[in-house]
């Protein structure tokens, strides 16, 4: 069976698709890899979601963050945090899911020393959100959705620590609110896997449910794995599914699913099969490993939630949430294109981050619309100062840009200086510099820099004779046709004036002397 | 000081005559505490009503009470030595629910319905004993004592609550908080001989109460009187921000409804309450005593409660599966005792088979199993559906009557050890009871009589939900139109 | 019998209550009892029937996000068995 054919009936699990054959993603030239992905994403609300005790344990000390609710003390009780429910709700709605008109708190029952009640308060049977779908761009410019089957509320779970022997148990970050969000299985390459985590992340830090760091464990991700030949697509038919735990990144999931890929399509060429197993990713080594399981019997007895009242969602609770929803990266990019006439590596660069969006919607408010002028901005902010971003900046991170000392509106000023030509651009980009450290005004910089451009034209004329006074031998190569020279003297006259000299205007009188001495001469 | 209290010894007055003599300063705080503390010193050894009398707090308290209403303070309960079933934690004092495996657990906080109690001025004399987790009907159950019942020590004083039913008729509280998920406040008060209330879901805040059936269980009132309970309830009712099932609607004062009249008042009698294996001196006391309401002008109408049959088998269906999960934090991590298995998993299995008694592993083992795959549609959602046909049965009713009069418990105080080992048997004694839980509604047992033993018959009347005014409004005329209320246990010493 | 002695030992590993052989056999018969009696509850037709998972007609019940103190550390470990540099202590989470 070849790619191709393969290719052709894939458009079957994912209605929307637009991918082309060539997009296919074989692994031993003839398994196919269906992933479904398991997203558990913090909810960046102050308080945990049954109890009231802060929610922002990051780096507290051990069991400080803790009350009778989240330790499971007898007889506490919990009572659901409002801005966990909503911002659950936007999620759903930004997932373009639907809103459960009844959504109901289940027990889900097991025993673990990071779950204090022996239980843990999330949803099963009715969900807040369902089916809905993420749309991830193609390589080949075409877009797939990946659908959503539900996304949830639940609570976290502490953390344990393996010393000597023994584990040591923090329960701050237990009850802290979690969205568990599930997609139906249609990732069907490492690459759409990156693809789809990437827009997710977005999406949540959009609208501000979740900060989408995956390192501090702030969102985790849990891909299921299996592969099958297009026979078996054609029959319906799946392969045995492997989770895979412990991705610390959008690169090991990536990196991850590749190599079970691998792994299971070697299984079966050899005439094996796949066992339904949870595997762990060995960042080190690059590879999965097979993990114990946290019981060996799961049978979790879900039941209603006799402590939490349903949630009844009403259309007029809808709207007022989705009144509060941001304009969505897909639209912000759409709309650079079309409103300010900006190349889509551009825009999607800058709605990649929505503090990187706000930033550069506040320099053109300032800067202007008019034709070419977005543009401008978005080239200075995606070239200079993204470069003094990662260069000063903490890793590169482009959320950063929210937290540097310079505002939007000074960047406008300081295109406008160019604008107006009291600075070259050369010296912007050291004025810029100055401006992303200090946060001073450009105008500032220039007067206590000297920084102001050289337009007078008899200051010029006087470097150029001084320039081509102290260099007669390449002033007789170029009378002696090499003209590359002026490149040459156009350096050295520009040094002359410490770099401030207007360049257009230098280069027509240094032209025009060169003329008026090859004439002369 | 009228006639009737001069004769009557401190610990048995009722609260509202004890509040009646410290407004007058007839008695003081201090008076009535020390009074109390010395009839549990004479009783205690023979009731063992409590696990834990807090004799020093209590007094401290009570010298509290009597300075702030020397200054003139008014609160509804300021002076009133009361005892609290040990499955209400308390800030401080040691709360176990009668089980070994909370032996020494001190709570950082106190449930709201004890924290309404103290901020009303009521003085909290110690934690009374239980089934362990409230789990059974006789006070067995609890892993530390057997409460005997004043009426006759050799027989139970019901349960769960039986601590706090056997304080209050000994006259070791003048009044108690039990709690209710199966009848545990009602039964215990019709086998002591005194008034239990069994308040609406939701009425009463349960943060705090160590949960057993957490969409069941109720804090009620146990006291001499109807008087009482209604003054009690009006201080722990209420909505509750940190209980998300507590009822937002205002409270009324309870205490209004007491009008001694129920001319027009249409009470329904459930012939399916009336049933095989029922001791005919207690269907006699009930009967008779429906009658007598009727001579007071209520209008009495016979009912059905089709479903009554089957309350018993869901109770037993969905509490324990609540249990199963609510005992689960039980794994000696946090609190209480740890078996120090050198393996985790080993630690979990031996702390909780330790640490639990044999019925409270029973009803997590039933509750498991109604809960596990393959059993959930045929056990736990069953019984879930079927409590729906109860609820309307009820719903049914009330459209008819205001309310219900039936029997408490089948039978009187039955012998100690004469059902602990027939775990069906027991379970028995609160057919007549579960159907008001699983239904959230309320209901309250007032004494109606004594059998040829002399062991007090109690008369079970229910209401719709939040239809508390109505049933202390009929059991208040009862009561005052008849003196079972007055008699009071022999005690087995001289009692102060 | 409803319960064999096997169900009664998984039952109990769900449960985490490790129980004496004694007990597995008590404990299969009168559940098995228990279960008997509850099997009336089967007959009834339920076809067409809600469950009533909720007694009250409470929906949303919802806390606003404003954080609360905390107990001090002391105190949330106070009752605990095992206890170290303000962590609750365990034997090592791995099974067997």
């Amino acid at each position: 069976m070849s790619a191709t054919s393969s290719a052709t009936s894939k458009a079957v699990d994912s209605p929307s698709s637009s991918s082309s054959p060539a997009s296919t993603y074989l692994v031993l030239g003839k398994y196919e890899v269906v992933v479904g992905m398991e997203v558990h994403a913090q909810l960046l609300t102050r308080s945990k979601m049954f109890c009231r005790c802060s929610a922002d344990y990051q780096g507290a000390p051990p069991n400080s963050h803790t009350c009778p609710v989240c330790l499971g003390m007898p007889g506490a009780l919990p009572v659901a945090n409002r801005a966990a429910v909503e911002a659950t709700i936007k999620t759903g709605l930004a997932l373009n899911c639907r809103i459960a008109e009844t959504a109901v708190f289940a027990r889900k029952n097991y025993h673990y020393p990071d779950l204090p009640k022996g239980y843990q308060i999330s949803q099963y049977e009715l969900p807040l959100c369902l089916d809905g779908w993420v749309a991830i761009d193609l390589p080949d410019g075409g877009s797939k959705r990946i659908r959503i089957r539900r996304a949830h509320l639940e609570e976290d779970t502490g953390k344990t620590t393996h010393v000597d022997g023994y584990s040591l148990v923090d329960l701050n970050r237990a009850g802290v609110p979690l969205m568990e969000i599930v997609t139906e299985a249609d990732i069907a390459s490492p690459d759409e896997a990156y693809a789809f985590l990437t827009k997710l992340r977005t999406l949540l830090r959009y609208l501000g449910v979740n900060s989408g760091d995956m390192e501090k464990g702030a969102m985790r991700c849990e891909p299921n794995i299996s592969v099958r030949t297009p026979e078996m697509r054609e029959r319906g038919e799946y392969g045995v599914k492997v989770e895979v735990k412990n991705l610390n990144s959008f690169r090991s999931v990536r990196n991850a699913i590749a190599y079970e890929a691998q792994r299971q399509a070697q299984i079966l060429e050899q005439g094996g099969q796949v066992e339904q197993v949870n595997m762990g990713w060995d960042e080190q080594n690059q590879r999965t490993v097979l993990q114990r399981t946290k019981e060996s019997a799961e049978d979790y007895r879900y039941f209603p939630e006799p402590d939490i009242p349903p949630l009844r969602v009403e259309e007029p609770w809808i709207q007022a949430i989705r009144a509060t929803l941001p304009e969505l990266p897909d639209a912000k990019r759409a709309r650079y294109q079309e409103e300010w006439g900006l190349r889509r590596a551009e825009a999607e660069i800058l709605t990649s981050e929505k503090r990187v969006a706000d930033f550069f919607e506040a320099a053109v408010a300032a800067y202007g619309t008019a034709k070419g002028k977005p543009q401008r901005l978005a080239n200075w902010i995606t070239g200079e100062l993204f470069r003094l971003l990662y260069a000063e900046g903490q890793g590169q991170d482009l959320r950063q840009i929210a937290g540097i000392p310079m505002k939007p509106e000074q960047l406008a000023q300081l295109l406008r200086l160019v604008d107006e030509r009291v600075i070259n651009p050369n010296t912007a980009k050291k004025v810029l510099e100055r401006m992303v450290r200090t946060g001073e005004n450009p105008q500032a910089i220039v007067e206590a820099e000297g920084l102001a451009m050289v337009s007078d034209t008899a200051q010029i004329d006087a470097a150029i004779d001084q320039v081509l006074a102290a260099h007669p031998e390449e002033l007789a190569r170029y009378r002696a046709g090499e003209t590359k020279l002026l490149g040459f003297f156009m350096g050295q006259v520009m040094r002359a004036l410490k770099g401030k000299a207007d360049p257009g205007l230098a280069r027509q009188r240094l032209q025009e002397k060169l003329q008026s001495e090859a004439s002369s001469g | 000081m009228t006639e009737s209290q001069t004769h009557t010894p401190l610990p048995d007055l009722t609260i509202h005559q004890a509040l009646a003599g410290l407004e007058r300063g007839d008695l003081t705080a201090v008076e009535l505490t020390q009074a109390v503390l010395a009839r549990i010193q004479a009783v205690e050894d023979q009731i063992q009503a409590y696990l834990r009398v807090t004799a020093e707090q209590a007094l401290a308290q009570a010298e509290e009470a009597d300075r702030r209403r020397q200054q003139g303070e008014r609160a509804p309960l300021l002076g009133i030595p009361l005892a609290i079933k040990d499955v209400l934690v308390t800030e401080g004092v040691e709360t176990t629910c009668g089980s070994k495996i909370l032996q020494g657990f001190i709570p950082p906080y106190t449930a709201t319905a004890v924290a309404r109690l103290e901020e009303a001025g009521a003085i909290l004399l110690g934690k009374t004993n239980t089934d362990e987790f409230a789990m059974g009907s006789s006070t067995e159950n609890s892993a530390y004592q057997t409460t005997r019942n004043p009426w006759d020590l050799e027989r139970v004083p019901g349960g769960s609550s039986g601590g706090s039913a056997a304080a209050v008729a000994a006259g070791e509280a003048l009044g108690a908080l039990g709690t209710d998920t199966g009848g545990s406040v009602r039964q215990p008060a019709a086998l002591c001989g005194v008034v239990g209330l069994k308040p609406s879901y939701g009425r009463v805040s349960r943060y705090g109460l160590v949960a057993y059936g957490s969409s069941l269980d109720q804090i009620g009132p146990i006291t001499q009187d109807v008087r009482d309970a209604a003054l009690l309830l009006n201080v722990i009712a209420g909505h509750d921000p940190l209980d998300g099932t507590s009822l937002p609607e205002p409270v009324p004062d309870y205490t209004a409804a007491l009008t001694g009249e129920v001319k027009g008042l249409r009470i329904g009698l459930p012939e399916e309450y009336f049933v095989a294996g029922i001791q005919p001196e207690v269907e006699a006391a009930v009967r008779a005593a429906v009658a007598h309401l009727e001579s007071l002008g209520a209008e009495v109408l016979p009912i059905s409660l089709p479903n009554t049959d089957k309350a018993l088998p869901v109770y037993y269906l969905i509490a324990p599966a609540e249990a199963s999960a609510n005992l689960a934090r039980y794994d000696g991590i946090r609190f209480g005792y740890s078996a120090g298995a050198e393996n985790l998993f080993d630690n979990y299995r031996l702390t909780r088979g330790q640490g639990f008694g044999p019925e409270v592993k029973r009803r997590i083992m039933l509750g498991t199993y109604a809960l596990s795959a393959g059993y959930y549609d045929a056990y736990y959602l069953k019984a879930q559906q079927v409590r729906t046909l109860i609820r309307e049965d009820f719903q049914r009713a009330f459209q008819q009557v205001d309310v219900i009069a039936a029997p408490t418990s089948p039978t009187t105080a039955f012998r100690i050890g004469e059902k602990i080992d027939d775990p069906l048997a027991m379970i028995l004694t609160d057919i007549f009871t579960t159907s008001a839980n699983l239904a959230g509604i309320c209901a309250i047992s007032v004494p109606c009589g004594f059998d040829s033993q002399g062991l007090p018959i109690g008369l079970q009347l229910l209401g719709p939900a939040l239809g508390e005014e109505a049933i202390l409004r009929v059991a208040h005329a009862y009561e005052q139109s008849t003196d079972w209320h007055k008699r009071r246990a022999q005690l087995p010493t001289s009692a102060s | 019998m409803k319960l064999t002695v096997d169900e009664v030992k998984h039952v109990a590993e769900l449960a985490k209550l490790a129980l004496t052989e004694e007990e597995i056999q008590q404990f299969t018969e009168q559940l098995s009892a228990i279960l008997d009696y509850a099997e009336q509850v089967q007959a009834v037709d339920t076809s067409a029937v809600p469950p009533t998972p909720y007694v009250l007609p409470l929906v949303n019940v919802l806390d606003e996000d404003r954080p609360r103190p905390s107990l001090p550390t002391d105190v949330a470990l106070a009752n605990a068995p095992d206890r170290e540099d303000g962590y609750f202590r365990v034997r090592a989470v791995f099974e067997e």
